[in-house]
């Protein structure tokens, strides 16, 4: 039995990912923003076979609020041994070119507060000299592009601080693991009309997911052919790529 | 996996708005035109598609609510599959009261279309094991509805085709199971009168009966088949599923023809070993999801499937009758599946299954020799007192629909006024 926190337990990913390690009989932590979802979410997990499943609310964009939620679900568990980082909202990159305050927002939410989370939860695990951080970065993060550049900036600094604290964290024995997925069909891309080929499912890559914790991986795209993808992307010179509709 | 916005059997193609559901708290969206719940798409025709409308997708209304173990009452969302709650119950000792033909069918589906299995005989359909669900309709109204209250609700619900709203969870009992296994037997038989003595024999000390029928058949081998009869194995033992395959592609033809047919169909009969076996549930309950996307197989323009019940008094002439009209016409499927259905009381107002013998088997889609075939039958079935599963039709007229279900208009006061299907639209305006 493994010891799971989970933030953002609510999306469509953290939550098949949950199921997984509900499944095996671990006990999980849980938080998310809204109350009546995370029961829903809790009481399936107690059924699928979960050593125990407890929650806390979190607005995450509330950093006051991060340190008693960890408290609380170190309390609860015992020691926190993975957890898996998985709150974000899909910016309306329109919006944030138009509002500093939208886009000051979105960066709260996928950047800053996903930092401040890993600050606080990896002093706790370098001082106990182990456990795994697994945070869901983004494809988006690799290389700006006009269409969404607020999310995958909020991205690309998450995806560095975790190449950092992972460095940093080597000597502890304290895993990082940063992950990649690329296109998921999930309630956060539902706006989304036209998903081809390239659409995973949530419950593919939350097995990714699971299966990289398990192997300390150090970076995992999702699925796989996401790692291609974006070599080829992140190569493409800038004055043929500024010319680009990607 | 089919693209949500599809039926199983490919026909026909219907192009609506898709929103996809995630809570059970949450209010109906914001959507234009007609809605209708659409949950795993394995309804055959015409009856989870909603062109020019707009599709609930209730598959992220997965969650499983409440569990007692004492009782084997299980309350869950409405998207959960039937695969999920086996996958649950079966390692706990449980099984489903009712299974149809395939496991990836949601729970709301299985309340909407009244899913009947091999058990009829002993258990009828899947409504008559659910205890109650909510109803959530475009007034915004939640209903629970149970046979204690609002029964009427309940009744138009259950094999309702989704026209009273969406049910967003529902709750019903489990039975007790030692494990994974089924004591099976195969008989040959040579003929209908020897398959109904079989059935007729067999009900007593079986509590899953159904049998294959050769339906390309003629001469001497007319209404020869497979007897298959059941019990839940009597030992907890460990016993492994087999592997699924996959249809990695369609083909640009369909692989079922006059020659393919003719040959699977002697081989089926010939080759399969008879006797007594101890198989998993999987390959004896739902043979055809060994292979994902099997649907393919019949290309591009898809298959239709014909599911019919003809009364007792007529069955046997009947069966006959259409076994000997889908011979001459050289089509057909590999598997054409035989079942007596008891007299129970139906679940629901619009429930399929009812006393008498039912026939269900593919066609492949050629157009409108197909369709005349199919109309040909209906002859057969509406002269024998019968009717056809609206879960698999896409081509019934409306006329044909009111003979088949003379108490459809007891339905009308509990559809919702903003929900409607290809189906209906189909039955009530032709």
């Amino acid at each position: 039995m493994r010891k799971v926190l989970i933030i953002g337990a609510t999306s469509a990913i953290a939550e098949a990912a949950a199921r997984i390690f509900a499944a095996r009989g671990d006990a999980l932590f849980l938080v998310a923003r809204n109350a009546e979802h995370l029961r829903a979410v809790v009481a399936d997990l107690n059924l699928r076979g979960a050593a125990r499943a407890d929650s806390a609310t979190l607005d995450v964009t509330d950093f006051a609020a991060h340190e008693a939620v960890i408290e609380k679900a170190e309390r609860d568990l015992g020691g926190i041994e993975i957890a898996l980082i998985a709150h974000g909202t899909l910016s309306d990159q329109a919006q944030c070119e138009q509002s500093v305050d939208v886009m000051r927002r979105e960066f709260d939410v996928n950047a800053l507060s996903t930092l401040a989370l890993l600050t606080a939860l990896a002093n706790r695990m370098e001082a106990r000299r182990t456990g795994t951080l697994a945070v869901i970065s983004s494809v988006a993060g690799d290389r700006g592009r006009q269409s969404n550049y607020v999310y995958g900036a909020a991205k690309a600094a998450v995806s560095t601080f975790l190449g950092g604290l992972r460095q940093r964290l080597a000597k502890s024995g304290v895993t990082v693991l940063t992950i990649k997925p690329g296109f998921v069909d999930t309630p956060m891309t539902a706006a989304i009309a036209n998903k081809g080929a390239l659409w995973a499912q949530p419950d593919r890559v939350a097995a990714g997911i699971v299966q990289a914790i398990d192997r300390r991986r150090n970076i995992v795209y999702l699925p796989w052919f996401w790692r291609w993808i974006m070599l080829g992307i992140r190569h493409i010179p800038e004055p043929l790529f500024k010319r680009l509709k990607l | 996996m089919p693209a949500p916005g599809a039926s199983w059997g490919r026909y026909p193609r219907a192009k609506q708005q898709i929103i996809p559901l995630h809570w059970r708290d949450a209010p109906l969206p914001e959507a234009t035109g007609t809605l209708l719940a659409y949950g795993n798409g394995r309804s055959y025709g015409d009856s989870c598609l909603n062109d020019g409308g707009t599709l609930l997708h209730t598959r992220g209304l997965n969650r499983l609510i409440d569990f007692d173990p004492a009782t084997g009452i299980l309350r869950c969302e409405a998207g959960v599959l039937f695969s999920e709650i086996l996958a649950f119950a079966v390692p706990r000792g449980w099984f489903l009261p009712v299974v149809p033909g395939t496991r990836y069918i949601t729970v709301g589906g299985a309340i909407a279309n009244d899913v009947h299995g091999k058990n009829h005989h002993r258990a009828g359909t899947f409504g008559e094991h659910v205890s109650c669900f909510e109803l959530l309709r475009s007034d915004g109204s939640r209903t629970v509805c149970s046979r204690a209250v609002n029964t009427d609700l309940f009744r138009a619900t259950i094999g309702g085709l989704g026209l009273t709203g969406v049910i967003t969870w529902a709750e019903f009992a489990l039975k007790r199971v030692p494990g994974a296994q089924m004591a099976t037997e195969t008989l040959r038989f040579h003929g209908l009168p020897e398959f109904f003595q079989l059935s007729a024999q067999s009900e007593a000390d079986h509590e899953y009966t159904v049998a294959w029928i050769d339906c390309s058949g003629s001469g001497r081998s007319f209404g020869r088949g497979l007897f298959i009869r059941a019990n839940h194995g009597t030992s907890s033992g460990t016993i492994a599923p087999p592997r699924r395959l996959r249809m990695p592609f369609t083909p640009p033809l369909s692989l079922v023809n006059r020659s393919t047919l003719r040959a699977f169909n002697a081989a089926y009969f010939h080759g399969s070993r008879q006797g007594h076996a101890v198989v998993h549930y999987e390959p004896y309950f739902f043979p055809l999801d060994a292979i994902a996307d099997w649907n393919r197989m019949y290309g591009p323009r898809g298959f239709l499937q014909y599911q019919c019940v003809v009364a007792p008094a007529n069955a046997e002439s009947a069966v006959a009758g259409l076994l000997q009209r889908i011979a001459a016409s050289g089509t057909g499927s590999f598997l054409a599946v035989l079942k007596v259905f008891s007299d129970r009381p139906a679940a629901g107002i619009l429930s399929f299954a009812r006393a008498g013998t039912t026939l269900a088997l593919d066609f492949p889609n050629r157009g409108a020799p197909t369709l005349a075939l199919l109309e040909q039958l209906d002859d057969i079935v509406v002269a024998a007192g019968g009717a056809v599963y609206p879960a698999k039709d896409a081509r019934l007229k409306g006329a044909r629909f009111r003979r088949y279900f003379p108490q459809w208009e007891q339905i009308l006061p509990h559809v919702d006024p903003r929900f409607s299907s290809g189906f209906w639209r189909r039955v009530r305006e032709t």
